[in-house]
């Protein structure tokens, strides 16, 4: 059984009903707080810092030899809940020596950025570890058209990273040696 | 028509315009002052961005300038200049555009009777520096500020919608309160000054301060007075803590609601006008007006450069008290509409009427004490 | 004609001051009744001034127009009286009667100016009249001059005027009773509020001293 405690306020001494001694200490921490340290950051010229894991605008990014990584298997397309990526799949073209042992790349990748919601997904899904959401948080246009990121804006956001597996360098001496998956 | 009328008439256009244009660019920068004053208290830095083109290019005082914000009143006029003028359509057109004058106008009144300073000339002759030395100035002041409430009950009136209409109600009642208060503060310090044997004597404010010349200042003999009327003066000046016109918390924006551009600019500049002259009637009555320091005589020598000197004193001294009005403004809270009733009518008229009533025994016995 | 500064000022504030009044009566607004009210008693401050009676202006400004008017607003905003409220109301006894007093107030008036209108000369060579009250003044106000100033009006009210100004605060005493007395919650208005349970404002005291 819980018991309801009534509080009893204490009774205003005569300087309290005042208030005046609270309002002068009140005073004294707004005038303290003029000459502290502002805490804040002037925008344009000073960037915060971004902490690692940070969901920026996704980007497609290219392997250190600068080949294309997406093989436009639509994972992302699929896995993305606002439904913002939309992929035109095609063909690698034949001649493309540095490729040849892949078959498919995207024709057109757009991300919508008014769709968007940064939830990271479609990096989480990529097998290729094509997309990358990077810290780009700063995004503006002024028309709608604007706002939808094709493949070769894409590819210009993300760059290049660093990339340990050289996948698809394993891929061709796999199957340079014969014994392809 | 004669020369010397037109010649008087022109020099004392030209001050009026000089006053009014000091008057109004000190209220600008004390928009400024506000803003600025508000971010530091909050650990934050304040309009920085603003710049001229030409001064920019100076090397350390042009960023110094940037980041105080010099010209960020010069931008913000603008913006109010060149903004779309909207009136809404269910407004009274006529009082709606009245309103904003009737605002500013009484706020730039007072100071024609706002002593700033004094000039001694080779001859000795001491002339205060005033538009117009009445011999009622307090009571002149009085008058003119008590029809300030109008702009804003009009405003809200002629809104047409609740808010603004809320805020005009609000206001109307504050000031007849706080009015009341307020004269009944000052009334002992003319009381003081008009003492016998005192060697000033009437309602101005000339004579008010010409008695704090190597004499304490007013505020230490009648620390009480000083505090109600400081009260009293937040209050007609519709600074928070009682800020009832304007209450952009339960009033949206109060009695300005239905205006924007420059109407709205207008009534800002007033408030702030408000603010400027009322911390320079303060500096005036209580706090010695141009005079150095209680009991120390002023240290520069008479003429110009002492003049110059004195108004720089007296600048400094309304700009401590504008300075204080901002302070309190970012460090308190809002009264409710009915605490400010009750402080008004319970607490300060009381008050106020028990000072008066205690100085005016105290100058009684005082002078009876002179005269045994 | 020949018409000094003051002349032309007088007529100038004449006009305001019944124009102003003629106004008040005319318009159906009542708001814009009340505006043209203050415009009339600035007016007649402004008579006031011309007459340098500067203490009687600044009064009349003070008490009046930033006061009084403000109350009136006050009220009027407070009750939403529409320009309308006052058609198409007939022709009552009440209305018959405040006519005819009304008739009785201005033939008064135009009864009055006709025959003392050769006075109205006086104020403008008095000069000399406008003496200060010295400290010489004796304390009964027998050779008070009233002048201009403040402190002759004090010694005015104060000596001579003294059984007026009392009679005077003693009637605003009375008002004042009488208000307090007419707002007060009755007694059964109280009962009736108790049976409701305490209301929100009357439960702590605490709240009510904040």
């Amino acid at each position: 059984m819980i018991k309801t405690v009534v509080m009893e306020r204490k009774p205003l001494s005569l300087s309290e009903r005042t208030y005046l001694p609270q309002i002068a200490s009140g005073l004294k921490t707004t005038f303290s707080n003029l000459f502290k340290k502002k805490v804040t950051l002037q925008y344009p010229e000073q960037r915060p810092a971004i902490p690692r894991g940070y969901r920026g605008v996704p980007t497609l990014v290219k392997d250190p030899n600068g080949r294309e990584k997406c093989v436009s298997c639509q994972l992302c397309e699929f896995v993305c809940p606002p439904k913002a990526i939309r992929i035109t799949p095609g063909h690698v073209p034949e001649d493309d020596e540095e490729r040849s042992h892949v078959e498919k790349a995207p024709e057109e990748f757009e991300i919508n950025m008014l769709r968007c919601i940064y939830c990271g997904y479609c990096e989480e899904v990529c097998p290729e570890e094509a997309i990358f959401l990077q810290e780009n948080y700063s995004l503006s246009g002024y028309s709608r058209e604007e706002m939808i990121n094709n493949k070769e804006e894409l590819y210009e956001l993300g760059g290049t990273l660093p990339d340990k597996h050289f996948k698809w360098d394993k891929k061709k001496a796999d199957e340079e040696s014969g014994n392809a998956h | 028509m004669d020369i010397e009328l037109i010649q008087m008439l022109a020099l004392k256009v030209t001050y009026a315009v000089v006053m009014v244009s000091v008057v109004m660019s000190i209220a600008g920068y004390t928009v400024l002052a506000e803003r600025k004053v508000c971010a530091w208290m909050q650990g934050r830095v304040g309009p920085n961005r603003t710049v001229l083109p030409f001064v920019s290019a100076i090397p350390i005082i042009g960023p110094f300038l940037r980041n105080l914000g010099i010209f960020q009143p010069l931008a913000d006029g603008l913006k109010f200049l060149f903004k779309e003028e909207i009136v809404p359509g269910h407004v009274n057109k006529f009082y709606y555009y009245l309103s904003p004058i009737v605002a500013l106008v009484p706020a730039l009144t007072t100071m024609t009777v706002l002593p700033f300073g004094e000039f001694t000339n080779a001859e000795g002759h001491t002339t205060p520096l005033v538009l117009a030395n009445v011999d009622l100035g307090i009571l002149f002041v009085f008058a003119i500020s008590s029809l300030g409430v109008y702009g804003i009950v009009l405003a809200g009136w002629s809104s047409n919608s609740k808010y603004p209409f809320l805020g005009g109600i609000r206001s109307s009642a504050q000031m007849i309160s706080y009015e009341l208060a307020m004269g009944l503060s000052v009334l002992p310090v003319f009381l003081w000054v008009n003492a016998p044997g005192m060697t000033e004597s009437g309602l101005s404010l000339v004579s008010i301060v010409n008695s704090q010349e190597n004499a304490p200042w007013l505020v230490l003999i009648q620390p009480f007075s000083a505090f109600l009327f400081l009260i009293a003066l937040f209050a007609e000046t519709n600074r928070l803590p009682f800020d009832m016109p304007e209450s952009e918390t339960d009033l949206v924006g109060g009695f300005h609601t239905e205006y924007g551009s420059f109407k709205f600019g207008i009534f800002f500049v007033a408030e702030y006008a408000h603010v400027v002259i009322g911390s320079a009637i303060f500096t005036t009555l209580f706090l010695g007006g141009w005079h150095f320091l209680p009991w120390v005589a002023d240290p520069w020598a008479p003429g110009l450069i002492g003049s110059l000197l004195g108004v720089g004193w007296f600048l400094a001294k309304t700009f401590c008290l504008i300075f204080f009005f901002i302070w309190v403004r970012w460090t308190l809270p809002r009264f409710r509409y009915d605490q400010v009733m009750k402080l008004g009518w319970a607490k300060l008229l009381p008050l106020a009427l028990v000072n008066l009533i205690f100085y005016v025994i105290l100058v009684t016995y005082l002078d009876q004490a002179a005269a045994s | 004609m020949n018409l000094s500064l003051v002349d032309f000022l007088f007529y100038v504030f004449s006009a305001i001051s019944v124009g102003g009044g003629l106004a008040v009566i005319l318009s159906r607004n009542p708001v814009t009744a009340a505006m043209f009210m203050i415009l009339s008693l600035v007016g007649v401050a402004s008579l006031f001034v011309l007459l340098e009676a500067f203490f009687l202006a600044v009064l009349q400004v003070l008490v009046y127009a930033g006061a009084v008017m403000v109350l009136f607003l006050f009220i009027i905003m407070l009750m939403d009286v529409g320009p309308d409220s006052g058609k198409g109301a007939k022709l009552s006894k009440k209305r018959i009667l405040s006519g005819f007093i009304a008739l009785l107030g201005v033939g008064l008036l135009t009864v009055l100016t006709l025959e003392y209108s050769g006075v109205a000369t006086v104020a403008t060579d008095s000069a000399d009249h406008w003496q200060d009250v010295t400290e010489e003044t004796s304390a009964a106000g027998a050779n008070i001059v009233f002048s201009k100033s403040v402190k002759s009006f004090g010694y005015g009210l104060f000596t001579k005027y003294m059984l007026p100004l009392q009679v005077a605060g003693f009637l605003l005493l009375a008002a004042m009773v009488g208000v307090i007395v007419l707002s007060k919650k009755t007694d059964d208005v109280d009962a009736h509020n108790k049976a409701d349970g305490p209301s929100p404002g009357t439960t702590n005291p605490q709240s009510e001293e904040a």
